[in-house]
């Protein structure tokens, strides 16, 4: 027999339901409906009203046949390959200098290492513009100091990409504070008995710190390449995608496609494959995680 | 005497010890602010560049401080363009959207911390499910949607969907706070007479402040820096906010303008500023949060 379910029951049920009400409204409106447009939009030549005719898999067909694609789609792994561990290594590097206990002057770090990611928008990308600049630009005086000579940050084919990658490393805020957090939750006994031992600070942290953050090192990886995959702003701002498409990313395609061109279909098939692909990777990083993720 | 040479040599370690981790803190702080500086710069510069006259801002090699200051560059460039409309629609987007995360986030949290139902496991299940869809893909049809309602060039889209439940990260974080408010505290409010709904305004909402604020920092900060949005959605000058202003004013005056540009951004990260210096430690928590959830 099946339980009844007391009124009590029903009246909490009742109340859940109602506390829950905008959710529920907002998963079926703003999630599930878009979800299930945009899948059968893979399907058609749909235009900016949303409209099409069924065209089978001929979007997927003329996307692997689309240079432009390709051409985007080596431009965000380039940057995603090599943005990603940079902004790792760096994070690590500063939250282990600020996980000292006492830090004079805690707040005056904190503040200068936060802001850039707090403030990562296009007022930011701009000043990275200007910092760029071939002629006046702070970076190539500086790197005039050790006798660089000058580069076309902006306007080179070969320079375009390590400009935004430059500017991405230096917007790690939030990477930094995840990583902080990691490593203030290895336990202190760790090191003392490593010490008792006779340990060097450089043993301690290949050996304990570094196998112990590993969970985190493995968020902020996954979170990376996600976020990687999906970069648009800075890109669209600094260089508008160029020089001759140097910087155009998938996400770029994807915005260009569906909103200058109105190719919805297009472009919802392109986001399809863009979610396919962070998916596997997502799933590799993952399946790897077994050999160097560390957990108690 | 063997035991006394013993000794001597330990505490000769232990100074060694002492000595070398004095080195250590020192190096640690040298790095620290090297780092720290080469973080600052690109906004010391930013400064430097706003408060300069046209003469000195091309200049080789770059001054870091201008010989006379300049104030003129923020009204200047502030009179190019339209940017007191921008900052008003970027402060009614922010606002709005803000409170509509904030609250609608709590009231979808209290039901999901408090209450439960055959379905509430498997909801919950889903709230954090939806976390790992990638936006590019709802983007279109939600667009395609919004231009249907006749909502395009309008900031209605950037403002509404904050109202349906505030997005599934910040669900997650204030239900894990309402977790931790001990029930006893709603079973005396209910003896007292009071509603559930009495009992998440009056105890709950009080109670996870610190939680709320957080929550809100971060959608600040996402709100006003947001341009991917403001972009498709908004297409005549007078609806535009801070972001799409600001590329706009590069695209048509900027490159030639540096100095104008410059005070002109640096103006509008000056709140986020100002946010982060009030906010610092929920801002710390909340992305720490973000990181535990992984």
């Amino acid at each position: 027999m099946k339980k009844k379910y007391s009124s009590m029951e029903k009246r909490e049920a009742r109340q859940f339901y109602m506390y829950i009400s905008p959710w529920i409204l907002g998963f079926f409106i703003f999630t599930l409906y878009p979800v299930v447009y945009s899948a059968i939009l893979v399907f058609t030549d749909a235009d900016r009203t949303g409209v099409g005719d069924f065209i089978g898999l001929q979007n997927i067909i003329n996307i692997f046949q689309d240079p432009l694609f390709r051409k985007a789609m080596l431009n965000t792994f380039y940057f995603v390959a090599v943005s990603v561990p940079l902004s790792l290594l760096l994070s690590v590097l500063i939250a282990a200098l600020l996980n000292k206990k006492n830090i004079k002057g805690m707040a005056i770090f904190r503040t200068a290492f936060y802001v850039p990611f707090i403030t990562a928008g296009v007022a930011v990308t701009l000043l990275w513009g200007w910092i760029f600049n071939t002629h006046y630009g702070l970076l190539n005086y500086a790197l005039g100091l050790f006798g660089v000579d000058p580069i076309n940050w902006l306007s080179s084919e070969t320079w375009a990409m390590p400009a935004i990658i430059i500017m991405m490393s230096w917007s790690i805020g939030n990477t930094i504070i995840i990583t902080l957090a990691g490593l203030q939750d290895v336990p202190e006994q760790l090191y003392e008995s490593a010490e008792i031992d006779g340990a060097n600070g450089f043993v301690k942290f290949t050996r304990i710190t570094l196998p112990m953050i590993t969970p985190t090192l493995f968020f902020n990886l996954v979170i990376g390449v996600i976020n990687g995959f999906q970069i648009f702003t800075q890109p669209y701002v600094l260089t508008e995608g160029g020089p001759n498409r140097a910087t155009y990313t998938i996400m770029m395609y994807i915005y260009d496609s569906a909103f200058k061109f109105g190719e919805m279909g297009y472009a919802s098939t392109m986001a399809w494959i863009l979610f396919a692909i962070i998916m596997i990777l997502t799933l590799i990083v993952n399946y790897t995680s077994k050999h160097w993720v560390y957990y108690e | 005497m063997k035991e006394h040479v013993e000794i001597q040599k330990q505490t000769t370690k232990f100074r060694n010890k002492k000595t070398s981790e004095t080195i250590n803190q020192i190096i640690n702080y040298v790095l620290l602010t090297v780092l720290a500086l080469a973080f600052a710069f690109p906004f010391l510069w930013m400064i430097a560049t706003a408060l300069k006259t046209p003469s000195e801002v091309y200049t080789i090699p770059p001054k870091l401080i201008p010989s006379t200051i300049t104030w003129d560059n923020f009204t200047e460039g502030w009179q190019y363009a339209d940017f007191t409309r921008y900052t008003w629609n970027t402060l009614v987007v922010t606002t709005l959207a803000v409170l509509g995360t904030v609250f609608s986030a709590a009231i979808v949290a209290y039901g999901f911390a408090r209450f439960n139902s055959r379905l509430s496991g498997f909801l919950f299940a889903i709230v954090l499910g939806t976390m790992m869809l990638p936006n590019q893909i709802l983007l279109i049809p939600t667009y395609i949607l919004f231009s249907k309602i006749g909502w395009i060039d309008t900031l209605k889209p950037l403002i509404v969907p904050s109202f349906f439940g505030g997005g599934a990260f910040n669900i997650f974080l204030l239900r894990q706070f309402f977790k931790t408010i001990p029930k006893e505290l709603d079973q005396a409010a209910i003896i007292d007479g009071a509603n559930s709904f009495q009992i998440f305004y009056k105890i709950m909402l009080p109670a996870v402040r610190p939680a709320m604020i957080t929550v809100a920092v971060l959608s600040i900060a996402f709100h006003w820096n947001d341009f991917l949005n403001p972009l498709i959605y908004l297409n005549s000058d007078h609806n535009f906010t801070l972001a799409i202003g600001l590329q706009f004013f590069q695209n048509s005056y900027g490159s030639s303008q540096i100095q104008m540009l410059m005070a002109v951004a640096l103006i509008t990260v000056i709140p986020l500023l100002i946010l982060f210096l009030i906010g610092q430690r929920y801002f710390v928590q909340g992305i720490t949060m973000s990181g535990i959830k992984g």
